[in-house]
């Protein structure tokens, strides 16, 4: 188990490719659910420019689509900014993470790649580099992949509306849980990994059924992480 | 476009990218102890279940979120073959691929 994996991923150089191939999934995922906000942007009101420049300017998924329901409802410009902040505060805790991988990288570009963090783009990332160091031509190479297709997307659900949107009543945006399956299995390295997998998940889903307002991931990684740290002592 | 709206961005923007840049730059000039390292190196893997359990379990009802196991929820359907093809082949495509198969034939299908 442990073998089949380091073979798999020791092989891959941590070139711009790597990165680029890497993000495919994320593609898939992002071109759908990109659209999906382009076409509910558009409904609450804003132009197309509008709606791409969020995706160009923002660049954060779930948080763009609370931003366009609040705007719908006419919600005042700070409470969509502080909402926007307490969504997006769980990237906290993967950039913390990817600082122990990113320790090569100089200053300023470790400043530039950190504006593409993403939840999808951190889970690849970290599973793909399996504990080397990254190079900041992968980082890249898969952020911006990512990025382009997200505001492809958004682009797409903007000026075709329904039609783009018809994919992801296909299922096309499954590709993001199916690949988070895929990475999870990557990551079950040792059982103290498997333990605060079920743990997280089970958090998560309690968290985000009682507390409101998304802080389920945040929450459950805080908690697991520490058990898993108290339980290795 | 409007210069509100350009300035509801850029707000939005800024509070955005603080987390994500601050503890990156920081923490990478840092030597940390070692329980720090370790908590951290569980991160991936808690974010992931996290981001996951949610996407497959639950199902908005108005505001509410709440659990959907039944054998009729195409995503944690889906999400059976997915785990096994990831089990086995323990790589990022195929998976991927299972999955995408498997939700456009149950679409299809209810």
């Amino acid at each position: 188990m442990e073998s089949l994996c380091s073979r798999q991923q020791s092989y891959q150089d941590l070139t711009v490719y790597t990165g680029i191939r890497s993000a495919l999934p994320i593609v898939m995922g992002y071109l759908p659910i990109g659209a999906a906000y382009g076409m509910l942007a558009r409904q609450a009101g804003l132009s197309t420019a509008e709606v791409v420049a969020m995706s160009f300017i923002v660049f954060a998924g779930s948080s763009q689509f609370i931003a366009v329901g609040m705007i719908a409802a006419g919600v005042n410009a700070w409470a969509i900014v502080f909402t926007t902040f307490l969504v997006n505060l769980r990237h906290l805790l993967m950039s913390a993470a990817l600082s122990v991988s990113m320790r090569r990288i100089s200053r300023p570009l470790q400043a530039l790649l950190a504006f593409w963090i993403t939840d999808e783009s951190f889970a690849v990332c970290s599973t793909t580099l399996n504990g080397r160091q990254a190079t900041a031509q992968f980082v890249a190479g898969l952020q911006v992949t990512a990025y382009l297709a997200w505001a492809g997307g958004s682009l797409a659900g903007a000026v075709l509306g329904g039609m783009a949107s018809g994919l992801t009543d296909l299922g096309i945006d499954y590709a993001l849980p199916a690949m988070f399956i895929a990475l999870l299995m990557m990551q079950m390295r040792e059982r103290m990994s498997v333990v605060i997998a079920v743990l997280s998940a089970v958090f998560s889903l309690i968290f985000a059924i009682y507390v409101p307002g998304n802080f389920n991931v945040i929450l459950a990684t805080l908690l697991s992480a520490t058990v898993g740290v108290l339980l290795s002592k | 476009m409007r210069q509100s709206v350009l300035l509801l961005y850029v707000a939005m923007a800024v509070v955005t990218y603080l987390p994500r840049m601050l503890p990156l730059v920081v923490l990478s000039r840092i030597n940390m102890p070692a329980w720090l390292m370790r908590w951290l190196s569980f991160v991936p893997v808690a974010v992931l279940a996290a981001l996951l359990s949610p996407d497959l379990l639950l199902v908005s009802e108005g505001d509410a979120r709440v659990l959907w196991i039944s054998p009729a929820n195409p995503r944690l359907l889906a999400a059976i073959p997915t785990f096994f093809v990831a089990l086995r082949t323990r790589n990022l495509y195929a998976p991927v691929i299972t999955g995408l198969c498997t939700i456009f034939i149950l679409n299809l299908v209810f």
